[in-house]
């Protein structure tokens, strides 16, 4: 089985070469290619789970070497090797699975979402490029490849929320989220440059294996390299305003890289990087105060919006946040950051499918305002809606409250005042996911129909989406309802990691807490969120506008300003810096450089004749050299 | 085989093609083209058979030719590559039958007009592959210079006859700004003549036989002569390059030449600035470099980020892209003066990747402008609705430019900053972001012309041509085969590398943790 690793990512690969370099060809059939390759990689993935299972947990890596990508022996003692590589281990089973089960599902809902489109076939291409980036990113054995898939997800997010590339503000938006990623990026590049001329290499096995002997500043440094990345990725503040826009993308893609998979690329390197978190507790302080700091940035955001897919981005934020504190927490909470990524990753992408089902019936309308009452003309997207809303509030027994009851009782456990810290932001975070999902759940589906014309004057019939797009969100509401249950018998999760992520050790709650207080505590902090929802929008009518709000509402629903400030702080100045300099390039440095030349060639008069376009004062020129070339020739000889 | 002349022969094979293509009448220009593009393709397969007799980690120079040219003052008619100049005279083959296809139509409107003939710019063309695989082929000094020199005629000739409204002021710039610098080198390469008369057996041009005698002390030249001998020969190859603040004549040249001359000026003549850099001053003149080095790394930084904040500020396409390039020479500089295996390596294969990405971006520029007739930008818009394959190639050739992981230039671009890294963190850091700055000019040019909604005056324009398929494609297969597979180039340019190294007695710097002694398993903290 080891030897079909590379068709895991392969196989979306070649998909995508056909589809692309095929061109209109293959419109007939395109979609239908695209979910093939998605799935026959997932079927790959599926026959290397069951391989890994028959055996132990220590053996169960797999690898395979394909070719030496980029080496340069160099003179010293470390030559410079990168290679094609992949490994299979346990931390990247769990991803293989997620992207290409989550994947596929995603890839069949679009066939239905996307029939109008007269582009069906290069979406499909694009999904499955960034299938394909992703699992490269996932499988990769060193740090150089997992670059290539690290840019190849961004090329492809690119391609897929500016699909609809003839609307400014999607083309806008792409370009944004490419370039904020790419400020990530540069913190992954020096990260590697710091591996290598600290190790001597960036593979995975020697860089974990020697990180112990590198100095403690060195692996901080690395350490707040990758955060940086993961920042870029993940849409964590700083680096989190492009997830907002990036909602001008078809919503399969908004489920595909925004909830089940390409955010979630952050807590994967940090995870996979664990050996250089394990040493220097600065920079997991760092990534905690990160994903504290976003996870309350993302719901209070989530709170403000109207727009259905805006409210589902600002909860990915909140949710990534979680994900990304559970990472900084350490071995206590590598597996739990992982385990509410794959919940994470059924129940919002099931949401995110449910609010395309919706707008799909509602004449691609996204303002809730204009919802209401839609439970009775869409039972099935209502259902699987309300099941992946009660998973992501945290109401047991569905999917999300094991994982995140996990991760806030982990925040608590780290102990001291950090610990208080963190563990209230992850509480009061658990209470403000309530109330935004509640007040979506409510807007959406209950209370009086609000629905108006669209812009060509056309008034919705809602109904049920076509069974291609249903079939999927029933699946993933399966996953929303019973995955975190299921993962965490008998800790299967927390154990099936180990081998990659180390021991976890048993979590020590401050004195006065115990584990059912807490677990307590949470839910009645769940419950307020979701009464307060209810108080305001079951019982009080909604307004068609929005009202103007507090000082709070006008700034979350402008993302809190993160997009103001950027503007002001980066664009403006550099606006004006790259005028100045364009302005004094032409003036100043030419005219420095033209003005020595007419010096040194004596008159500016001689010069303007020059450029007239004189050719014989170019042969005169070279006639002057090679006679000064001769005469030196000579008295050297001399 | 190894006698065969093979560089004389590829040298040759597009000689007699200017010429062949100059005999044709001018009235059957649709013959000269065919003419040109056969000679052009003819020397691509010699080139090619050339390569696959390189043996890799064998002799440096390969392909030796040496006779006697002007005895009285001891100047041959050297010939050999090592793995530099081998790679980058085959990618200078590959772009040249490329150009041609794309340059196709360029002339005819001259040739209507009464003006220059198209049988003139096609036979321009092939001489001027002569001069570059001779400026890249040579051994000896001398003829370096000469063909350094001779390269320009029909530059000259191609940008001032054949471009924009501007084109006689861009082309004297351009000759003025190279004819400044090549001064400069002339002077030095007397002083060094003179110099080796005095100290060696006999005076000599012969590039192996100086740098021989450099590295063995021999050469007993004053480290003052010596630094003014650098100075002479890096100010030429700046000017080439170009090197920030030497680089205002490119947008100009770059902007007013036809694509296809842009493709070659800036793809294949500018890398012989880089080229000499990395050969001529680093291995004649070690200590020199070494004492330059600060000055050159700091030119190169800040050219790397001018460069590219200009190339955001532009309302010109092509102009737009030449800023692209100086800030990417930057980087190539960089790479060479940090004095390391993967620097050097990395700026190597950047020479080869960047021709290939900037002759993509600047062809398929070319095709756009020629449709609507404008270099502005703002003219464009929405032009992915009407021609989409237009605007794929566009984008891909702009994610070559931006260094996208899986394209070629990222494998460079990256060993030039892990290179850099090595001995000078704080520049590599800077120099990094630099890779923010090329998502924006890149991208945002994209956004401004291919996506939004179509400009007016643009609903009839036509996506690509079969003949411009073609001219394209192999471009866009060379950037993503060598994005994946780029060791064939890489293991031919290593030993090169090392030897230059060796030359200039630098060693790349040993990891700060020896990560092959075993150490016992981390406890986390």
């Amino acid at each position: 089985m080891q030897s079909f690793i590379w068709l895991v990512p392969g196989l979306p690969l070649f998909g995508a070469a056909v589809l692309l370099l095929g061109g209109k060809r293959t419109n007939a059939w395109g979609h239908l290619l695209g979910c093939l390759t998605a799935l026959g990689s997932f079927a790959i993935g599926a026959g290397l789970f069951f391989t890994m299972l028959g055996k132990h947990g220590a053996e169960r890596s797999m690898h395979q070497h394909l070719y030496s990508w980029v080496p340069v022996p160099g003179t010293g003692q470390n030559p410079f090797q990168a290679d094609v590589a992949f490994q299979l281990d346990q931390l990247s089973m769990v991803f293989v699975l997620l992207i290409t089960g989550v994947g596929s599902l995603i890839h069949i809902y679009s066939i239905g979402y996307m029939s109008h489109d007269k582009e069906r076939r290069k979406f499909f291409s694009y999904l499955n490029l960034f299938l394909a980036a992703m699992l490269v990113l996932v499988l990769a054995d060193n740090y150089l490849l997992l670059y290539v898939g690290w840019e190849g997800v961004g090329l492809a997010s690119y391609l897929l929320i500016g699909f609809w590339q003839h609307k400014p503000s999607a083309a806008a938006a792409a370009k944004k989220a490419f370039i904020v990623n790419r400020v990530g990026d540069v913190g992954l590049s020096i990260a590697v440059m710091l591996m290598f001329v600290t190790f001597g290499s960036f593979s995975f096995g020697t860089v974990f294996g020697a990180a112990r002997g590198a100095t403690g500043g060195t692996l901080t440094a690395i350490g707040i390299m990758l955060l940086l990345a993961a920042c870029g990725k993940s849409a964590q503040f700083p680096l989190q305003t492009w997830l907002g826009d990036a909602m001008e993308g078809p919503t399969p893609v908004s489920a595909l890289i925004h909830a089940a998979t390409m955010v979630t690329a952050g807590v994967y390197l940090i995870v996979r990087s664990h050996a250089i978190f394990d040493m220097s507790p600065t920079a997991r302080l760092l990534v905690t105060i990160v994903g504290a700091i976003t996870l309350l940035l993302g719901a209070i955001i989530g709170c403000a919006k109207d727009d259905i897919k805006k409210g589902l981005a600002g909860s990915t934020m909140s949710q990534i946040g979680y994900m990304i504190l559970a990472a900084g927490l350490g071995p206590i909470g590598y597996a739990f950051a992982i385990m509410h990524l794959v919940t994470h990753g059924f129940f919002k992408a099931g949401l995110f499918l449910g609010a395309g089902s919706v707008m799909h019936g509602m004449n691609d309308e996204v303002d809730m305002r204009r919802y209401g009452g839609l439970r009775k003309y869409m039972p099935v997207t209502f259902g699987t809606f309300f099941l992946g809303y009660l998973a992501i509030i945290g109401c047991p027994p569905f999917s999300g409250y094991f994982s995140k009851d996990k991760i806030i009782e982990a925040a608590f456990s780290k102990g001291g005042t950090s610990g208080w810290i963190l563990g209230g932001a992850a509480l009061l975070g658990a209470l403000i996911t309530a109330f935004y999902m509640t007040r979506m759940v409510i807007m959406t589906f209950f209370g009086e129909k609000r629905w108006a014309q669209d812009a060509e004057g056309h008034e919705p019939h809602p109904h049920e989406s076509p069974s291609n797009m249903v079939l999927p969100m029933l699946v993933l509401a399966v996953g929303s309802v019973g995955a975190g249950f299921l993962f965490n018998l008998n800790d299967a999760f927390v154990n099936w990691l180990e081998p990659v992520t180390g021991p976890r050790p048993e979590g020590k709650l401050p004195s006065g807490l115990n584990s059912t207080t807490l677990s307590a505590v949470i839910l009645v902090a769940v419950a307020v969120g979701v009464g307060i929802a209810v108080l305001q929008y079951g019982t009080r009518k909604v307004p068609a506008v929005a009202p103007r709000g507090s000082i709070i509402t006008v700034a979350a629903r402008k993302d809190l300003y993160g997009d103001a400030f950027n503007e002001a702080a980066l664009m403006r100045p550099g606006q004006y810096l790259t005028r100045t300099l364009v302005y004094t390039d032409n003036r100043g440095v030419d005219g420095a450089i033209n003005g020595l030349a007419a010096l040194v060639g004596g008159t500016s008069g001689r010069l303007r004749r020059l450029q007239n376009g004189f050719v014989r004062s170019y042969a005169l020129s070279m006639f002057g050299g090679a006679a000064a070339l001769v005469a030196a020739i000579l008295f050297a000889k001399l | 085989m190894s006698s065969f002349p093979w560089l004389t022969t590829l040298g040759a094979v597009p000689l007699v093609g200017a010429a062949a293509v100059a005999a044709v009448p001018k009235e059957k220009a649709d013959l000269a083209k065919k003419v040109a593009l056969a000679f052009s393709t003819a020397t691509l397969g010699v080139a090619v058979a050339m390569a696959t007799q390189f043996k890799k980690g064998g002799d440096r120079f390969q392909f030796t030719e040496t006779h006697s040219w002007i005895k009285a003052f001891h100047i041959n008619y050297g010939l050999g590559v090592d793995g530099i100049a081998l790679v980058l005279i085959l990618m200078a083959a590959v772009l040249m039958p490329v150009v041609l296809l794309a340059a196709w139509n360029d002339a005819d409107e001259s040739q209507a007009a009464g003006k220059r003939s198209v049988r003139a710019y096609f036979s321009l063309f092939l001489l001027l592959e002569t001069m570059m695989i001779g400026v890249f082929a040579a051994t000896d000094l001398f003829l370096f210079y000469v063909f350094f020199e001779a390269m320009l005629i029909p530059m000259y000739f191609l940008i001032g006859s054949f471009g924009g409204a501007q084109r006689s002021y861009a082309a004297v710039k351009f000759l003025l700004y190279s004819l400044f610098g090549g001064l400069f080198m002339l002077a030095a390469l007397i002083g060094l003549y003179v110099a080796s008369g005095r100290h060696l057996s006999s005076a000599t041009f012969d590039f192996t036989t100086l740098s021989n005698a450099v590295a063995a002390g021999q050469l007993g030249i004053s480290p003052g002569l010596a630094k003014a001998l650098f100075l002479g020969f890096f100010v030429a190859f700046a000017v080439k390059a170009p090197l920030f603040p030497f680089h205002t004549w490119l947008p100009d040249a770059a902007a007013e030449a036809t694509p296809g001359s842009a493709v070659l000026l800036v793809g294949v003549l500018d890398k012989v600035g880089t080229f000499g850099m990395l050969r001529y001053c680093l291995e004649l003149f070690p200590g020199a470099s070494k004492f330059f080095t600060p000055l050159v790394i700091g030119m190169a930084i800040v050219g790397t980020l001018y460069g590219a904040l200009l190339a955001i500020g532009q309302t010109d396409i092509k102009r737009l892209i030449a800023y692209t390039s100086i800030s990417h020479f930057g980087l190539i500089t960089l790479g060479i003066f940090a004095m390391t295996s993967r620097g050097q390596s990395g700026a190597s294969l950047y020479m080869v990747n960047h021709g290939l990405s900037t002759g993509a971006l600047f062809i398929v520029a070319g095709f756009l402008i020629s449709r609507r007739g404008s270099q502005l930008i703002d003219d464009y818009g929405g032009v992915n609705k009407v021609a989409p394959k237009l605007a794929g190639v566009f984008l891909i050739a702009g994610l070559s430019s931006l260094a996208l992981p899986g394209l070629s230039s990222f494998v460079s671009e990256f060993l030039v900053l892990v290179g850099t890294f090595e001995r000078y963190k704080a520049v590599s850091i800077v120099a990094t972001t630099a890779i923010i700055l090329a998502a924006i000019y890149v991208l945002w040019l994209y956004q401004r012309t291919m996506t939004g909604p179509l400009k007016s005056g643009l609903e009839k324009m036509t996506d690509l041509r079969p003949r411009e398929v073609v001219a394209v494609a192999p471009l866009i297969a060379l950037i993503i085969g060598l994005g994946f597979y780029p060791k064939p180039v890489l293991d031919i340019v290593n030993p090169s590398v090392n030897t230059t190294l060796s030359h200039v007695q630098k060693q790349d710097p040993a990891p700060a943790v020896n990560a092959t002694q075993t150490l016992p398993k981390a406890e986390p903290k």
